[in-house]
């Protein structure tokens, strides 16, 4: 799928972001191709989650540069904007807006943001409700679908903004454990339609299926970094054999 | 006697009951001749001339807290927002509005606005515009404290959300926050409602023609005011718990939602 280009889509450059006094991400450094899907895992607080943030600009790196299709990804318009049309997003806890319908919550974002007319984004998040197998809920609140079926609303309300990129922050670690393979299922189909995009999860069975790269992270670092068949077969580092071995043991 | 008054005190919690039972306690009195009904008695011509002039300071009695209200919820909002800013500039703007309204006593602004402001800014201000104006100010510091705290009550989710759809300031606010926001305000914004209606008797003061004015002239050309003001109280009450009624079912219609 992914077509040769000059530079990395999303060029991630010695990035540090510290809360407080504790580093989060320690002068990380990440090239994501077009097409490319990455898969990142480690343990709770190794700053997987704020790589993609800051990827997104929900949390402001201190140090070092992230560019996506070349521009400097910062507070300045420009970067808001690269941002903007390219990158979508999916959260732990899905996010949906409480107050609005099914439909309601895939529209906002094509008809404010996009100045889209109501009819043509309507028909568009039709599509992508189909697209995540729920287009019968369109008229309910999110309080009356089950956890399952409103992340995969909030992966349908992403893919609404056309982005070149999603970012996955770890989208079934809040799910009943039987809702969990119908998301995933839906992510490994947008895979393989070609979308680009990168993963925090801890569902290994999901990465080794779907990750064209595996990446590990530890107190901030990337500790290491490979094709999946040799992520999970030989991996370098004894943090990650250790993590991977608590992780598979079950 | 006393010892099964307060029995019956005890038997009846009801607020309302309670004052019932005052007002039959005190027509007790009126048996020995320190009632004088008559002047606001609707059987008679006078008495329903008094009785009309009450209630017709009903009128603006409502105008006045409603017109100021409104004004004050879009002047709390414009003040609460800027409280919400990570910088500091904005936050100490709101602070320091907040901080000094709230320290100025109603009263004091009634008769600043009507009486100063003119001066100042060389305009004549009618009374119930004076009014309106010093009731809504006042009351905006207190809007501003429940817009504030009604949006931080709202998930940093809904924004980063937002934000990934890429929503605006503007429509963030519009169409995520503030509907979520003011549904969580709503019985707070109703008792605003309640404590505006009882402060805009302070208004008579400065001549404007609502409940407690015409209440007290009536008293100065009757001099009956046990009987006026009793009916006075009753006014303010019946309009009260109509609107906290009306407060109860709004909030319980956005329950069930």
């Amino acid at each position: 799928m992914s077509q040769p280009v000059t530079q990395p889509f999303i060029q991630v450059r010695d990035v540090s972001k510290y809360f407080g006094q504790f580093c989060a991400l320690d002068a990380v450094s990440l090239d994501i191709e077009l097409g490319q899907k990455l898969v990142i895992c480690g343990p709770s607080g190794s700053g997987k989650s704020t790589l993609i943030r800051c990827i997104n600009q929900l949390e402001h790196h201190e140090a070092g540069e992230i560019r996506i299709d070349g521009i400097v990804v910062d507070g300045s318009p420009t970067g808001r904007a690269v941002l903007h049309n390219n990158v979508g997003m999916v959260f732990q806890q899905f996010n949906l807006f409480p107050h609005l319908t099914i439909l309601e919550n895939l529209m906002l974002g094509p008809v404010r943001a996009r100045k889209m007319a109501e009819a043509d984004a309507r028909d568009l998040a039709m599509h992508y409700l189909e697209r995540v197998r729920i287009p019968e809920q369109f008229s309910k609140y999110p309080a009356q679908l089950s956890g399952g079926q409103q992340q995969r609303v909030a992966i349908a309300r992403a893919l609404c903004m056309a982005p070149k990129i999603m970012l996955f922050d770890e989208p079934t670690s809040a799910l009943d454990p039987e809702m969990i393979a119908e998301v995933l299922d839906v992510i490994e189909e947008l895979a393989n339609t070609g979308m680009t995009m990168i993963c925090v999860t801890h569902e290994m069975g999901f990465a080794r299926q779907v990750a064209d790269m595996m990446l590990f992270m530890d107190h901030g670092k990337i500790v290491e970094m490979g094709p999946p068949k040799t992520f999970f077969t030989a991996p370098e580092s004894d943090r990650c054999k250790l993590f991977l071995s608590q992780i598979l043991r079950h | 006697m006393r010892f099964t008054m307060s029995k019956f005190w005890a038997l009846v919690p009801s607020s309302l009951i309670r004052l019932l039972g005052l007002a039959g306690l005190i027509s007790l009195g009126g048996c020995s001749g320190n009632w004088g009904w008559y002047v606001v008695n609707p059987a008679t011509e006078t008495g329903r001339q008094n009785l009309a002039f009450l209630i017709d300071g009903l009128y603006y009695t409502i105008g006045l807290s409603v017109t100021a209200i409104c004004i004050s919820i879009c002047l709390g909002l414009l003040v609460a927002l800027p409280a919400l800013s990570n910088r500091r500039a904005p936050k100490a703007i709101n602070r320091v509005y907040v901080e000094l309204v709230r320290a100025i006593p109603i009263l004091v602004l009634i008769l600043w606005v009507y009486y100063g402001l003119p001066q100042v800014a060389s305009l004549s201000i009618s009374v119930f515009w004076a009014g309106v104006l010093a009731l809504a100010i006042s009351d905006s510091a207190f809007q501003a404290e429940i817009f504030r705290a009604g949006i931080q009550s709202i998930d940093r989710g809904q924004y980063e959300a937002s934000h990934s759809i890429s929503l605006n300031y503007r429509d963030t606010m519009r169409y995520v926050i503030l509907p979520q926001a003011i549904k969580r305000i709503l019985p707070a914004l109703g008792n605003q409602l309640v404590y505006m209606l009882k402060m805009s008797s302070l208004v008579s003061v400065i001549g404007m023609q609502e409940l407690t004015r015409r209440a007290n002239e009536l008293v100065v050309t009757e001099y009956r005011p046990l009987e006026i003001y009793t009916v006075l109280v009753l006014e303010y009450l019946v309009v009260i718990l109509i609107v906290s009624a009306g407060v109860r079912w709004l909030e319980r219609r956005l329950e069930t939602n």
